[in-house]
């Protein structure tokens, strides 16, 4: 989880590790998981707050949670 | 209150792999709510998904504007309807309604022909394999023969002997008009001189009237200009056996080939601007048949085309079961329709579109189908926003060979419907259960598992 909490976030969803120097787009409700997930937010809890901000489903924004979670990875960067 | 929800996307930005068409433009998805007014919505609800919609109106559309492009620019042309394209009836009657006769490439084609209520001279009967029994019901009924092969000339002269009178045939002819591959399975070929002998055969048999040339020099064809050539050739070569064994060419039918506005795989340009007009087609037929014929002679241009008529008028709406994530990170989408229905998915990139706008950033997504194969992609590479299960895929144009090449492996084939031209639907083949799967089949008493109360 080091090279989450590491990463830059700008407001606009542009995305900076730097520990690669790789960079990435990131959607408005990318940003917003990726935000919770750098605070230290466990998946539930950052579905719970996506239900709260967004006209999501509990049992979608878990589903996506997931799904985002896995394309972190893939991308080395949780 | 709540924002509006779309799915959480993150894409890596990679430089110097940049291409002249951006990245993701929103313009780029595509969107049909409707065809021929009625809704996907209404369709899906009504008939299920997946489901064939067919266009009445488009099809007729297509079928005219090729008929009056060929018949504007020569005075004797007839249409056969490629039944191996789609031999759905509704489709066959369509085509039979704006004017077109049968052609059919095998004794199953002849039997659906006959039993849509065409008459045996209204049949072309083509195809390498033609069972005596089946060739003898076509010339007694009058049908048009297009000779494949020498066995052929054989099993005709028994049947002209039988019934005790000249069986007027045409022949097929296989030739290099610049078509790589070429295609020599079929017919007699042309420049080595096997035509020639087959001709010479059937002369010296005198039970065959020779009265027809037929060649179909392949699928998809691009280039007009080939056309141009199997004509000329066609041409020269009937005027050659005309003086030579005195068989007058009463008609030339140039096959099929003519493509739709699919999009071939490999193919970098897109079908509009890939795919010549069908009036160049036209043009270039009819320029180099009176420019070889002579002076006063016409004969009967017959064009076989399929594809190109229907193709457009068929659409297969699909549903999203499922999301994925493959381990290289690709999107991936379960859609309840693969190559099961859409078999020309192995050659065809398939113009794919959403039935409602949906938000989100891009991906590079694949499109699996329901089958446990994993050749089932019907789409590899497609660029897509992130869908919810649930979401409606439409593909298109599938209406050249699906209903005829689906496979019934492991899943019910779907309802298939026409939107009429009055914007009403009906159904065209209704969807399979388990009664049509098992029909034919027997099971021997001592395998019986379930004892009957």
């Amino acid at each position: 989880m080091r090279t989450l909490s590491q990463l830059a976030l700008s407001d606009e969803g542009f995305v900076f590790d730097p520990n690669t120097g790789d960079s990435f787009q990131v959607s408005a409700t990318g940003l917003f998981l990726l935000q919770a997930l750098k605070d230290g937010r466990g998946d539930d809890e950052a579905a719970q707050l996506l239900t709260e901000k967004y006209e999501v489903t509990l049992e979608e924004a878990r589903r996506d949670c997931a799904d985002f979670r896995s394309r972190l990875r893939n991308l080395n960067l949780a | 209150m709540k924002l509006a929800y779309e799915k959480p996307v993150i894409n890596k930005l990679r430089s110097g792999l940049m291409n002249k068409f951006g990245w993701s433009p929103a313009y780029a998805r595509k969107v049909r709510t409707n065809i021929d007014g009625v809704s996907i919505d209404d369709l899906v609800e009504r008939y299920g998904s997946p489901l064939f919609v067919y266009s009445e109106r488009t099809a007729r559309q297509r079928y005219r504007q090729m008929y009056n492009a060929f018949s504007t620019r020569y005075p004797n042309v007839q249409f056969g309807w490629s039944y191996k394209t789609n031999y759905l009836q509704a489709v066959c009657a369509l085509m039979h309604q704006e004017g077109a006769i049968a052609e059919v490439v095998s004794a199953m084609e002849y039997d659906k022909a006959r039993a849509l209520g065409m008459p045996g001279d209204q049949i072309i009967f083509n195809g390498p394999h033609k069972p005596y029994a089946a060739l003898e019901k076509a010339v007694s009924e009058g049908a048009v023969i297009n000779i494949d092969h020498l066995d052929e000339i054989v099993d005709l002269e028994t049947i002209a002997k039988k019934l005790g009178r000249t069986v007027h045939v045409g022949m097929r002819l296989n030739l290099d008009a610049g078509i790589y591959p070429q295609w020599s399975r079929f017919g007699f070929n042309l420049e080595s001189g096997q035509a020639l002998d087959a001709v010479k055969r059937m002369a010296s048999g005198g039970k065959l009237k020779l009265n027809g040339l037929h060649c179909h020099i392949g699928t998809f064809i691009m280039d007009p200009q080939a056309y141009a050539r199997e004509v000329e050739k066609m041409v020269k070569f009937g005027y050659e056996i005309e003086d030579a064994f005195g068989f007058g060419m009463e008609y030339l039918d140039i096959g099929g080939g003519f493509p739709s506005q699919s999009r071939l795989k490999g193919v970098y340009l897109p079908p509009e601007v890939a795919i010549p007009n069908i009036d160049e087609y036209a043009e270039t037929i009819t320029t180099a048949l009176s420019h070889a014929l002579k002076p006063g002679d016409f004969p009967k241009l017959i064009i076989e085309s399929g594809r190109a008529l229907i193709d457009e008028a068929g659409y297969l709406v699909t549903t999203v079961v499922a999301t994925k994530r493959l381990v290289d990170g690709t999107r991936a989408y379960v859609a309840d329709a693969g190559v099961n229905l859409l078999f020309t998915a192995f050659w065809y990139k398939f113009n794919v579109e959403l039935d409602r706008e949906a938000g989100g950033v891009n991906e590079t997504s694949v499109i699996y189908g329901p089958l446990c194969m994993n050749i089932d992609a019907i789409d590899e590479g497609i660029q897509l926003p992130p869908l919810k299960r649930g979401a409606r895929l439409i593909f298109s144009p599938v209406g050249a060979y699906n209903n005829t090449q689906w496979l019934q492996f492991i899943e019910y084939r779907p309802n298939v419907v026409l939107v009429t031209t009055n914007g009403e639907v009906e159904v065209i083949r209704e969807a399979e259960d388990l009664s049509d799967i098992q029909r034919r089949e027997r099971l021997p008493k001592h395998l019986e598992l379930l004892k009957k109360a």
